[in-house]
Formats: C-alpha cells, structure tokens, sequence
C-alpha cells in the first residue's frame, strides 16, 4: 500500500512535469496543471511517508525502469521517512500558495517550463530522501541541483538570477565532487553501493580514512545546507528565486545536506570518535551566530531570511554535533535528545521559513520591491499576509508558545545534560554553545522585530506600499496551513515527539519519547529525572483563559473611553513616513557594538545652495564587509583565473596542435597500459 | 485544586506586591537623594488613576498596539506563576523553568517592540532599537549564569534549583555561586532598565530605552505596561533572590509557614532593593555603547562562574 502511493506520487510529478510542459502555450492551463499534479504529487507523498514512518520495518520499492548493473530502488526507512514528510508537508502547502503566485507571471514567462522545473525539483528531492544506493542517491542529487539552479534562474534577464544561479552550480558540483570520492571510498571498502551495506561501515574503516571520508560528507552535504563557511551562495540565490522556489529551497532542498549529515553520522559511523562532533558543533555554532548577525545587517526582505536559513542550519547542527558527542560518549539516551533536538527542528524550520518566505513573496508581489525600507503600513493592507507573517516570525525567534521554542529549549537541555557526560575540558564547549545560541535567538528576535515591524507596521514608505493588495485565496490558504503547521507542532509537541521513536530506534537503539513526555502527554522533560518541564498547551491554555475572561471584555468596556488621535510628533505638521525609524536605523546599534566584525564603511554627500543649514541633497551610502567572500573566496578564484590565464597557452586554436594533443595523450596512455 | 489555590496566592502576591516594591524602591532612592519623594504607596494611586482614564490611540497604530499591552501583562504573569515565591515548589513549574521564564519575558519583550514601531512615532522606533539591542548582548552572560545553577542543580525546573540550593546548606559562598550571583545582577539591571543602563524616570529623548517604547500608550493600556514592568521587575528580583539566597521558602503555601515565608520574601527584597537603590544613587547613567561593556563584564563572570564550577 505504502509503496503504491508512493509510486503515483513519483508518477503524479512526473506526469505534472511533462503536462506542463507540454502546455506551454497555455499558460493558464500550465499553471493549473503543474501546481495541481505538485499538489496531489504532494499529497500522496505525504500519505506514503507519514504510512512508512510508522511502519514496523523499512519499506523498499523496486522502480519499475533502470539498469542492471544498479538497483534502482527506494527505501523509506524512519530516517527518509522523516525527511519526505517535511517535504511533503511543505511542498502541498507551497503548491497551493503557487496556484496564485504564478498567476501574476502569466503572459510574461514561460510556465510550462516552470511547471517542469518545479516538479522536477520535488520529484529529486523525494528521491534524494529515499534513494537506497549512492549512484541512485547521486542522480538525483544531481537532478536535485540541476532542476534548482533552473529555478533560481528563472528571471534569467536579470544579471544577478544568473550569476546566483551560476554560483550555486558552481558550489553544488564542488559539494558532489566531495561526495563522488567519499561515496568511493565507501564502496570500495564493502564493495557494493548499497546504502544498507554502508551501515556502521565508516566506523570499520582506519582512523585516517574515517577522518577524510567524515570531512569530505561534512563539507561536500555542507554546501548544499549552508555550512559557513560554505554558505555564500544562500544568500544570493533565495532573493532572486521567485518565491515559492525560495520557500522550496530554504524550507526543503538545504535539508537535503542536513538528511545526508544524518544518513551519514548517524547510519554510516557507529560511535564516531569525539572530535567529529566537536567540529560539527563548532561549525553549528559559527553558522547560527554569522546567520543571524549577517541578517540584521540586510534590508533585503528576502535577503534578511536567506542569512536566517544559515542560521537556522547552524542551530540543527548543533543538535547535530551534541548528538555525535554524545554518542562518543557513550550516552545513547542523551545522544537521542540531542538527535531529536536537531530533527526537531528541521522540521520546525522548514514550517516557519516557508511560511516566511512565501509571505515575503506576497509583500514582495504587492509592493513590488524586496526593500523594506520602500514597504511599510502593510498590516493594513494585508492582514491575513501580516498575521501569518508575525507568526512565523515569532515561531523563528524561538518565542513560546510556538514551535520555535520547543527545539532551543530540548537543544538547551541536551547542551546542559552535556556538561556531566565527561571530565575533560571539552565540555566547556556545551554551556558557550548554550550561551552563543542564546545570543543568536536574541539577535533572531531583534531581527525578526524589524523584519516584522519595517513592512508591515507604521506608515506606508511608498507609493506601492500604499496601495498594496492583499494576497489571493490560495496564497493566504498555502500561508495560513503552515502557519497553523507552526501553532500545532508547537502546542502539540507532546504529540510529535513519539514521531522520533522510530529513528532513535534505527540510529541510537533508543526510544526516547517515553521519558521526554510526562505528566500524562502535558508536558515535556528532558529525559532525565527532575530535569525540568515545560508544557506549550498549558501556556497556551493559560492565555487563551485569560484573554476571553479579562482581556475580551476590559478591552471592550475600554473601548467606550477611547480616542482615535494623532500619534506625537514632536510639533512639527504631521507624522510622515519620514519621521519613521528605518530599518538601517533600527540595526545601527548592533552595527556599531559588532564594527569588528562588520567594518561598516559608509558615505555621506551633500549639496548646498545657500548655506549649511539648508542641503538641496543628501547621498547616503553604507555597507558592510562580507570577510569570506573578501578574504577566502575572491583570491580562490582571482587564483584560478590567473591559474586558467596561464593554461590558455596551450589551447592555440590550431587543430594540428589538438590532433598532437590527442596522440600524445594516446601514447601516454598506452605506456600507462602496458606497464600496468 | 491545591494546586489552583497555590496559583492563586502567588497571582495574588505578584499583582499586590509589585507596585510595592517600585514605590519603596523609588522613596528609598529619593531619600538617599535627601528628597522626600512621592510614598511607596504612589505607584497604587498612578495605577488606579490611570486605570479610571481614557485613552487615546495613535491613528497610525494597527491591532498590534492594543495586543501588545495583553501579551505582555499575561506573559509576565505566567512567567511569575513559574517561580517559587514562598513556598519552594513554584505553583506553574510543570509549565516551565528558568528557561520558560526568560522566553516568556522575551515573548513580552518582542510585542512591546513591535509596538513601539507601530505609531510610526521615531522616539518608538528608537525605543525598540535600543531594547532589543541590549537585550540581545545581556542573553548571553545571563545563560551562562544560569547553566552554572542549572548544572548545580542538574535541571532548568526552578523547583528543583530552590531545592537544590536549600538542600547543600546555601552554597551560597562557592566561587561559582557568588560568580553567577554577580552576573546574575548585572544582567537583572540591563533586563529591568535600571541606571545605568537605561533610566526608568526619564523622557529625554536621547536616553530614554523602554519609556520611549511606550510613549504613544495612555490610560488603561499604560497602566497594564507599567504594572507589567513591575511584575518584571519582581519576577526577576525573586527569581535571583530565591535561586541564591533560597533561606525562608517553605515547603508548602499552607499552613503558618506561608506568613513566615512571605515575611522573609519580603526581607529579602527589600534587601536587594536596597542595593539597587544604592547602585542607582552612586551611579550615572552611561551611554548606550558603553552598555555592551558593562554586559561583557557579566559575561565575563558568568565565564569565570562556569570555570570555577569544577576548579573548586
């Protein structure tokens, strides 16, 4: 049954893919088809996972095509299971939103073409999650980036949609060279490609080639999931996608990198030796703190969420990263807390950040700019829009009662639980991995008060921004899903965590969510005794008692007593967008406290006519420095460049030259042949 | 239904006694200042007078600033229902620990901000700017503090914290204690908004942090923002109060205990009001960007708490 469905969902996208291509002349009709066959794609994607995730051993289909020489199978064990859920789960809501998107670009692009790509993506991207082989798993990794880069390139007259897309090729390849030669090595030590006789195989392998192999997953999987210092093509390709891709790509396609760190550390290696996941930790302590610190610093609406999806993969890994310590340590129970932290939260942010994405792509579409410092007074313009985005934002910051708030809180405890686990000073790396992902949650909220407060509040700082329609039913309907996804997994934590018996089953041996929820499904501990509670529904129990017994009425007798005037404005005639704090005003502060790290350089021009006091004009510019892009990127590839310069001697254009290229390398090869 | 009278008490505690503690604080402060100041009865008479008032709503102003005052009333209170007070088991603590705790004042902390930005008003915009700023900076030396007692006590739960606390005879004097005790009260007067972070008196423009953020409230949704911001302040006093100085929490809310434990409650407020209040006399305010300064201090004894940890 569970393959069944699956099946005709692989068959469903396929089927979408070719129809709307196939009707590119019609783009009503292209649109119509390539959402629906991604919803119902979707769908039954979903039914299939959320079937197999529960289903008492790991379902493994045949496809029906293919090759001798490999199986071209899937298997849904928990772990994939997981992941096609979240995929599922975010791909039916982003292809209802899409419904109404793309009506907006009917008549000026090519939807049959995006109707293909966007299948396509969701077809690769549920076969990644699956694939039961590494040459299979590698297809489709690479139909995957190539069905992405399509996408992100979409607006293909704009010189940055192009060069975006292009970097994040360039990227991806470079991550799938990583993958090619540890995937390699893998096969050759068991010789087969089989993902099941790859399991605790890495561990068996010498210390050296542990090592390697571990690096070249971590940093080849670390490109696609936005690993600083892997991460500078995040945020110049999510801005220039449309913005369901966007959505896609940051809610599901960098999780891909996040399923092939799980499949590897938690499948591959058996009890990894500590320093792996001290890197992986530092490395998710470093991506989170850079993310949030890089995304205050933008006025990009679009940009701004692309640094938080770096972020957001920072704190994933550090649930990672305290999960692989644990396991050195020998602490299966806790190695599970800190795993269920981690995917917790994959799934979280995959819910919240295509909520946030596919409302910016709503704000954006309304107001036709991603500049926020042009947007302003949308909650009156947009209310569903606004209050989907709010919770989203709320959801981001970690705040309760929402979903946010319960991963940092089971990451905060399995960070606590670590400082027992060892005598040696590395566990010093818990509590500053505690308290740098409190920093960053507390930057996320100041980010997430301007990213919220700038478009949406106050007065409109735009003609457009005035004049802003609301979103269409299906967008609001595809936004108002996950944000009720949001509410749900966070009032309903209690309720989800068994969800992850099954892969700490498969991976750690343990099933944890028995200890994780007590107080007769209430609330929530860490898993140790008296380690603490917390119980969302009864908070959020406790405001909704106290908001219909005292604040629904106080707030209506108040009502009689209160006057609708004019806000302070220091005298002068009249508040005006003007007067409003920016969003680059909003950010200054942290701009000065972090100069550091930003070295903020800015210009200011001004003319006079008569004196002084009076410019006819003011040009202001500022920016930031980004130190990898300037320090590590550019001379790698000036380098190459120069590298490239150098080589173009050999290439004359002379077809005689070529054909003594060719018989040289012949020769060489033969001597090759014959010594060996 | 014990349990529901335990809620109650401590609801009850909260809302009578944190007005209390701004007024005696503020005479205090007026008397060291050789004034005679309004009585520690005033911010009573404020509240009432306010609450009897209209009000006025700026026109810019969308359903988020008639939210906000809610949001932060019932999320300050929740967080104070999930602090032992008298007795050492804290009434909501199955909702929530010290963690709970500081997100639920962040929860707060976030709609006032949006609320600031809401009227349009720039003295608002620079209100939340300058919140969540110093908020963010004082994150991290307050979780560093609070894992030293987590740890100690092996759970973020403040029951188990107070207890443990009251169980090893008051620790109160190991390095690491008296390290997070330190940090502790640094970031308590960033997060209160006390001199010489920011200066609950004053409407100056240039210095003013949270009174700016509020500047466009009026009568009864004013009242509910300073009512919270003194529950704030007593959640926080109590919270450090009682996680390092647990002497005086009784075990249960019955009983005669409950008036003697109040009785030490309030001993000890008035104790560390008294400091807070010296602190703010001999102190000037400083200027926003030596504020993170100041934090990096705390951070650096919250450092110095974990370390000493298992040094000593």
């Amino acid at each position: 049954m569970i393959a069944e469905l699956f099946l005709s969902g692989i068959v469903v996208w396929l089927a979408g893919a070719a129809a709307s291509l196939a009707l590119w002349r019609q783009p009503a009709a292209a649109r119509r088809v390539a959402c629906g066959a991604a919803l119902a794609g979707s769908l039954l994607d979903l039914a299939a996972s959320s079937a197999a995730l529960f289903s008492a051993s790991p379902v493994f289909i045949g496809l029906p095509f293919g090759n001798p020489a490999f199986t071209w199978a899937v298997r849904l064990d928990p772990l994939s299971a997981f992941f096609s859920v979240t995929l599922a789960a975010l791909a039916a809501a982003v292809s209802l939103y899409s419904f109404g998107y793309l009506k907006g670009m009917e008549g000026r692009r090519n939807l049959g073409a995006f109707g293909f790509f966007f299948n396509l993506l969701l077809l690769s991207v549920a076969l990644v999650f699956t694939a039961s082989n590494a040459f299979f798993f590698l297809v489709a990794w690479e139909v995957m980036a190539l069905a992405a880069y399509c996408l992100v390139s979409f607006e293909h007259e704009k010189k940055k949609a192009r060069d975006a897309g292009v970097l994040f090729l360039i990227m991806s390849h470079a991550g799938t060279g990583l993958l090619l030669i540890a995937f390699l090595v893998l096969a050759s030590a068991c010789g087969s490609l089989d993902f099941s006789s790859f399991h605790l195989l890495a561990s068996r392998l010498t210390p050296l080639q542990q090592g390697t192999v571990f690096l070249l997953f971590l940093f080849g999987f670390g490109v696609k999931a936005g690993v600083v210092p892997l991460h500078i093509w995040i945020p110049e390709a999510h801005p220039v996608s449309p913005s369901n891709v966007s959505a896609l790509m940051s809610g599901i396609v960098l999780k891909t990198g996040i399923y092939g760190m799980a499949r590897v550390f938690f499948d591959f290696y058996g009890a990894p030796p500590l320093w792996m996941g001290t890197v992986v930790l530092a490395l998710g302590v470093a991506s989170a703190l850079l993310g949030v610190l890089y995304a205050l610093m933008e006025h990009d609406l679009k940009r701004l969420l692309a640094w938080h999806s770096i972020e957001n993969i920072g704190i994933i890994l550090i649930g990672f990263g305290a999960a692989l310590m644990f396991r050195a340590l020998g602490q299966a129970n806790l190695a599970a807390l800190a795993l269920i932290a981690g995917l917790y939260h994959t799934f979280n942010h995959a819910m919240f950040k295509g909520l946030l994405f596919m409302g910016a792509g709503s704000v954006v579409e309304a107001t036709h700019t991603r500049n926020m410092e042009k947007m302003g007074g949308l909650i009156r313009r947009m209310p569903v829009t606004a209050l989907c985005f709010l919770v989203g934002a709320v959801a981001i910051s970690g705040l309760p009662p929402l979903n946010g708030f319960v991963s940092e809180w089971l990451t905060y405890q399995a960070l606590l639980a670590g400082f027992g686990t060892t005598q040696s000073l590395t566990r010093l790396m818990f509590p500053i991995a505690g308290s740098l992902l409190a920093l960053t949650a507390a930057l996320a909220a100041a980010c997430f008060v301007k990213a919220f407060a700038i478009p949406f509040l106050a007065l409109p700082r735009s003609p457009e921004a005035a004049d802003a329609r609301e979103a269409s039913f299906t967008m609001r309907a595809g936004m108002a899903i996950l944000a009720v996804g949001c509410v749900a997994l966070g009032l309903g934590a209690t309720w989800f965590v068994p969800v992850f018996d099954p892969i700490t089953q498969q991976t750690l041996g343990v099933r944890a969510s028995s200890a994780l929820v007590v107080a007769h499904g209430w609330a929530l501990s860490p898993g140790t005794a008296h380690g603490g509670t917390i119980s969302l529904a009864g908070m959020a129990l406790f405001f909704l008692v106290a908001g219909a017994a005292f604040a629904l009425p106080l707030a209506l007798r108040w009502r009689r007593r209160t006057v609708i005037g004019p806000a302070w404005d220091c005298g002068l005639p009249g508040l005006t967008a003007d007067n409003e704090y920016t969003a680059t005003a909003f950010s200054k502060p942290l701009r000065m406290i972090f100069s550091v790290l930003y070295r903020p350089r800015r210009e200011i021009q001004a003319e006079y006519e008569v004196s002084p006091y009076y410019p006819s004009a003011i040009r202001f510019e500022s920016e930031i420095e980004h130190p990898f892009e300037k320090r590590l990127y550019n001379p790698l590839r000036d380098r190459i460049m120069a590298a490239a310069n150098r080589m173009k001697g050999i290439q004359a254009g002379s077809i005689n030259l070529y054909l003594a290229y060719i018989f040289i390398t012949l020769i060489l090869l033969l001597l090759f042949g014959v010594r060996g | 239904m014990e349990r529901l009278t335990e809620n109650a008490a401590q609801l009850f505690l909260l809302l009578v006694l944190s007005p209390l503690v701004t007024g005696v604080i503020r005479t205090l402060k007026a008397r060291l200042q050789t004034r005679r100041g309004p009585g520690i009865l005033q911010p009573y008479r404020d509240l009432q007078k306010l609450f009897s008032k209209g009000m006025v709503i700026p026109e810019t102003a969308s359903w988020i600033f008639t939210a906000t005052p809610w949001v932060v009333f019932f999320s300050t209170i929740l967080a104070g229902l999930m602090i032992p007070m008298v007795a050492a088991e804290a009434p909501l603590g199955l909702f929530g620990g010290v963690l709970a705790v500081i997100y639920l004042l962040g929860l707060g902390r976030f709609f006032l901000a949006l609320s600031g930005m809401d009227s349009g008003s720039s003295f608002g915009g620079l209100g939340s700017s300058r919140e969540m700023t110093i908020s963010a900076l004082a994150e991290p030396a307050m979780m560093l503090a609070i894992f030293t007692v987590a740890i100690g006590a092996g759970s973020t739960g403040l029951t188990e914290i107070a207890g443990a606390a009251i169980g090893q005879n008051w620790r109160f004097l190991a390095p690491s204690q008296m390290f997070a005790f330190a940090a502790l009260s640094l970031v308590l007067i960033a997060e209160t908004g006390r001199i010489p972070v920011d200066n609950p008196d004053t409407h100056l423009e240039l210095t003013m942090i949270h009174e700016a953020m509020i500047l466009e409230y009026s009568g009864p949704y004013l009242a509910l923002l300073e009512w919270a911001a003194s529950i704030k302040q007593l959640v926080l006093m109590t919270l450090l109060i009682n996680c390092f100085w647990p002497f005086g929490l009784q075990p249960t809310w019955f009983g005669f205990g409950a008036v003697e434990g109040i009785g030490w409650l309030l001993g000890k407020l008035l104790l560390l009001s008294c400091a807070i209040v010296l602190l703010e006399t001999m102190n000037a305010k400083m200027r926003l960007f030596r504020v993170p300064e100041l934090l990096a201090v705390a951070f650096t004894l919250g450092s110095l708490a974990l370390i000493s940890t298992f040094l000593f």
